[in-house]
């Protein structure tokens, strides 16, 4: 299985209530709240980092969770942003370019 | 079924947090509206160091909508650095501006930096309405434009109509407007009493002929019927809650610092060229005074048959006299909505008629004298 890399979207707003993001889409407005597991990858998301590392040493580490399966649905809530125009994902580390959507906090 | 909004309006409000935020950059402008309730001198605005470190803190605190508003926003020479610094804290940012200053290149900077919503006020579809309230020739034309130049660049623009006396039969004219520019329209019946307290820009209001028109137009209001409905009498749960936002997950910074439970509540709770803005928002007594307040608390409000339905503004009720008080121009709306006065209209009724007949005595005095 190759790679996956992700980047949190510059356009979108976020905060963090109680170590659980709520992050708006600067494409639509549509508001979603992430769980705790969801945040830590969020916020982990700098485009240089690949989302197994990210699961690995910040998901496993945090949450009792057998690996495959936590890349897993680490993968398809990835996808799932995604689609909704809040997170970027490639195969190839993402340029940290433009600033990051949560990256100052 | 409550909307995600809504949950995380509860997080907010369970963490003491201030979900959404409202800071005047400053109070000058570039109109001069007639009803407008602010002072357009400079008495010492907030430095843009200032402001940032704010925004450090409003973001550190957990903030996430934060409104930048005036006075006209673009009068300040900082403002885009202000703004991309609020978005590099990545809140969620909403503008309100007369636009007039907006052309193609700050349009296009909004949108590169991210911006959520720009509120426009429009308050006629007629250049010589319109004018005649902003007193400045043209000020329509040019806020139209930069709706265009807004719009065109993917931004979401909604413009804000407030209804007065002399534009309110515009109304249909400006949603048209809006309809033909692609953009949301709000109308606001609510006129603010000036900051030093004088009230004589009610007079623009609009009545309750008005009002009565407004509550009964379909196209804003959707299903008359049910708009208008009278609300059963509150339950023990109704009188436990709490009056409105302000002081509970927002409030407001002036363009000198100063932190109020709302835009439209002057209560000054504390500054932060002084202390910290969490110190404010924490342990300030008049703030947790506001945040004491309950519906059950409301004097004559708690019986009153609307209750549950009346959008009762305690920061008009605070300009009036008493923040544990009625609103009339709620009440007012009210009685307009159902046709049933309220228990405040009421009880100024019975004290009017008290002033009358006490009134009438020496009169009658004078003249069999």
């Amino acid at each position: 299985m190759s790679k996956l890399y992700v980047v949190r979207d510059a356009r979108s707003a976020v905060r963090v209530l109680d170590g659980e993001a709520m992050v708006m889409s600067g494409r639509d407005s549509t508001l979603f709240s992430l769980n705790k597991t969801a945040t830590i990858i969020w916020q982990a998301a700098d485009g240089q980092t690949s989302l197994d590392e990210i699961v690995g040493s910040q998901v496993c580490q945090e949450y009792d969770v057998e690996y495959a399966s936590a890349l897993q649905d680490a993968e398809n809530m990835a996808r799932e942003l995604a689609g909704h125009g809040i997170l970027q994902i490639s195969e190839q580390p993402i340029s940290q370019a433009r600033t990051l959507a949560g990256e100052s906090r | 079924m409550i909307s995600l909004m809504e949950e995380i309006e509860a997080k907010a409000l369970k963490l003491n947090i201030p979900l959404s935020v409202q800071i005047d950059l400053t109070y000058r402008c570039n109109e001069h509206c007639v009803h407008c309730y602010l002072d357009h001198e400079d008495h010492g605005e907030m430095t843009t160091v200032e402001i940032t470190n704010l925004l450090d803190q409003l973001a550190e605190v957990g903030v996430f909508v934060l409104t930048l508003s005036g006075g006209e926003i673009l009068m300040r020479k900082d403002f885009f650095e202000i703004l991309a610094y609020a978005r590099k804290l990545t809140f969620c940012i909403k503008l309100k501006t007369n636009a007039v200053m907006i052309r193609e290149r700050e349009a296009a900077r909004i949108r590169d930096l991210g911006v959520e919503t720009i509120q426009v006020s429009i308050y006629s579809h007629r250049p010589e309405v319109h004018d005649g309230i902003t007193l400045v020739p043209g000020s329509l034309r040019r806020s139209v434009d930069a709706i265009r130049f807004l719009t065109s660049q993917g931004l979401k623009v909604t413009i804000a109509n407030p209804l007065m006396l002399p534009t309110f039969q515009d109304y249909p004219g400006v949603q048209a407007l809006a309809n033909e520019l692609g953009v949301e329209v709000t109308i606001d019946p609510t006129i603010t009493p000036m900051m030093d307290g004088d009230r004589g820009v009610l007079s623009l209001g609009i009545g309750q002929k008005e009002l009565r028109q407004v509550f009964a137009d379909e196209s804003l209001v959707g299903n008359v019927e049910e708009f208008c409905a009278i609300s059963a009498p509150p339950g023990e749960s109704e009188l436990e809650s709490k009056p409105c936002s302000a002081g509970h997950s927002t409030c407001y910074v002036s363009p000198y610092g100063d932190v109020y439970p709302c835009v439209q509540f002057p209560l000054p709770t504390g500054n932060v060229r002084q202390q910290p803005f969490i110190d404010i928002w924490r342990h300030s007594e008049r703030m947790n005074e506001v945040r004491s307040i309950r519906l059950k608390d409301i004097s004559g409000c708690s019986q009153c048959t609307h209750a549950t339905t009346c959008t009762r503004c305690p920061g008009l009720a605070y300009m009036e006299g008493n923040m544990r008080g009625p609103s009339s121009q709620d009440c007012e709306k009210s009685f307009a909505r159902t046709g049933v006065p309220s228990a405040n209209l009421l009880s100024k009724k019975l004290s009017m008629a008290g002033l009358v007949q006490i009134r009438s005595i020496p009169v009658m005095s004078a003249a069999s004298a």
